[in-house]
């Protein structure tokens, strides 16, 4: 239940994002469009991950963008998927989540920034 | 002649006859130091057999940190500029510094134009000799290769990029904990750089000033903002036994200070942008300050080294 609220809270914070931010990225082989906007999404403020936790269907993208103004990164832990390189600020990140399970990240460069990625059937 | 101290009118632990006993043995090729505030003699030969650095004598060094070149956001729209104003504040010390540290973060984002700017304004610096460590922002993407490459020219790094130098008797050691962080962690030097650290030191005199230089602090500043070094514990073990250890960190923007018995521990300010005081913030990213306050929150370190004194004297200076 936590999640989907904070999966709302996202889409209405990233409907007003898009409005503001018309400037689109290649990144990790993602290119980004119009319906990046209904992906799920992670924001990375303050030296955190937010959501923290967060639950897709196997196949969905997950995109995160740094709001930060210092650089992130975003590397699987068990090396699980491809990592970023480092995000400037405003730079976003897309990965397709693949086999269902719980995947644990960090920033590289902050290592105390962690996150989890629950995939679901 | 007595070996004992008949006459000390100076108070100074010597008298004539001491002076002129000393002398004589001089002529034979003996050293009197001072270190620690302790005499101490050693004959040259036993200083060549045991492979110890020559005895201790003034010096001072400069360090600089943090230069950031690249970042251009509203805490400092120009960190190039003020980088410059730190050079040149260098270039008008009325007796230059020997050698400057530059303790990591030299640009934002590791792109090696950043890196060709900060070679390009250094240049202007009188001091051309320069110490380097790598902070975070200058291995983003490649482990720090580009880096490596380009400031690693005048030393021979082992590992990651770590390494040591002597000067004036004083022993300098530079080491890197922003490699293969792992998660939830702080920063770490790793099993690798603290076996080499342990034999670095083994040989030397306790007596020997040292000098460690790191990107992120080696002491538990705040570890909830990652400012602290996860294994730092066991490299301040093999420096216990020296008399006068003096740790020099950047990464934090800020100066802070702290001594645990003979070791001295000290964070510099940035060239670029200052940061929040631990834990007075939401997170430790750059602190937007007046325009008119920020010369006075960016800075350099000067050290000296007095022989004779237990430890060096490290004086901050802001650039307004």
């Amino acid at each position: 239940m936590i999640t989907l609220t904070s999966e709302n809270k996202m889409a209405a914070l990233l409907c007003g994002i898009v409005f503001l931010n018309l400037s689109l990225f290649v990144l990790g082989g993602e290119m980004k469009n119009a319906d990046s906007t209904k992906q799920n999404r992670i924001e990375i403020k303050d030296f955190a991950f937010n959501p923290q936790t967060l639950t897709v269907k196997s196949g969905k993208k997950v995109t995160w963008i740094n709001r930060d103004e210092e650089p992130h990164t975003i590397v699987s832990v068990e090396k699980q998927f491809k990592k970023s390189t480092a995000l400037d600020t405003d730079q976003e990140f897309t990965i397709t989540a693949g086999a269902p399970g719980t995947y644990t990240y960090f920033c590289s460069v902050h290592p105390k920034m962690t996150g989890t990625i629950v995939v679901e059937k | 002649m007595s070996d004992f101290i008949s006459h000390d009118h100076e108070n100074d632990g010597i008298d004539r006859r001491g002076f002129l006993h000393c002398m004589a043995w001089a002529g034979t090729g003996l050293l009197w130091t001072i270190s620690g505030g302790v005499l101490a003699s050693r004959t040259l030969a036993q200083i060549a057999k045991a492979g110890e650095p020559l005895p201790a004598t003034d010096l001072s060094f400069l360090q600089i940190s943090d230069s950031h070149i690249g970042f251009s956001k509203e805490a400092n729209k120009d960190v190039t500029a003020t980088f410059k104003i730190a050079l040149d504040r260098i270039n008008a010390m009325p007796t230059p510094p020997s050698f400057l540290i530059h303790t990591g973060d030299i640009t934002q984002l590791s792109k090696p134009e950043e890196f060709d700017t900060f070679d390009e304004v250094l240049k202007s610096c009188r001091t051309k000799d320069v110490f380097y460590v790598p902070g975070e922002h200058d291995v983003l993407n490649d482990g720090g290769k580009l880096y490596r490459e380009r400031y690693l020219k005048n030393v021979e790094g082992k590992g990651s990029g770590w390494y040591s130098f002597n000067k004036n008797g004083v022993h300098f050691i530079g080491v890197v904990n922003v490699l293969n962080l792992q998660a939830g962690g702080l920063g770490q030097l790793g099993d690798d750089q603290l076996e080499w650290l342990e034999a670095d030191v083994k040989d030397l005199g306790s007596s020997t000033p040292i000098v460690v230089f790191a990107h992120i602090p080696l002491w538990a500043v705040y570890p909830q903002w990652g400012w602290g070094t996860s294994d730092s514990e066991r490299a301040l073990g093999y420096l216990k036994r020296f008399g006068s250890v003096t740790v020099l960190n950047g990464h934090i923007h800020q100066v802070l200070q702290k001594i645990e018995g003979n070791v001295t521990f000290h964070t510099a300010m940035s060239t670029a942008f200052p940061q929040p005081a631990p834990g007075t913030a939401p997170s430790p990213g750059p602190m937007k300050v007046p325009v008119e306050k920020l010369r006075s929150m960016l800075g350099l370190t000067s050290v000296k080294y007095l022989q004779g004194k237990s430890s060096l004297a490290v004086v901050d200076s802001n650039l307004s």
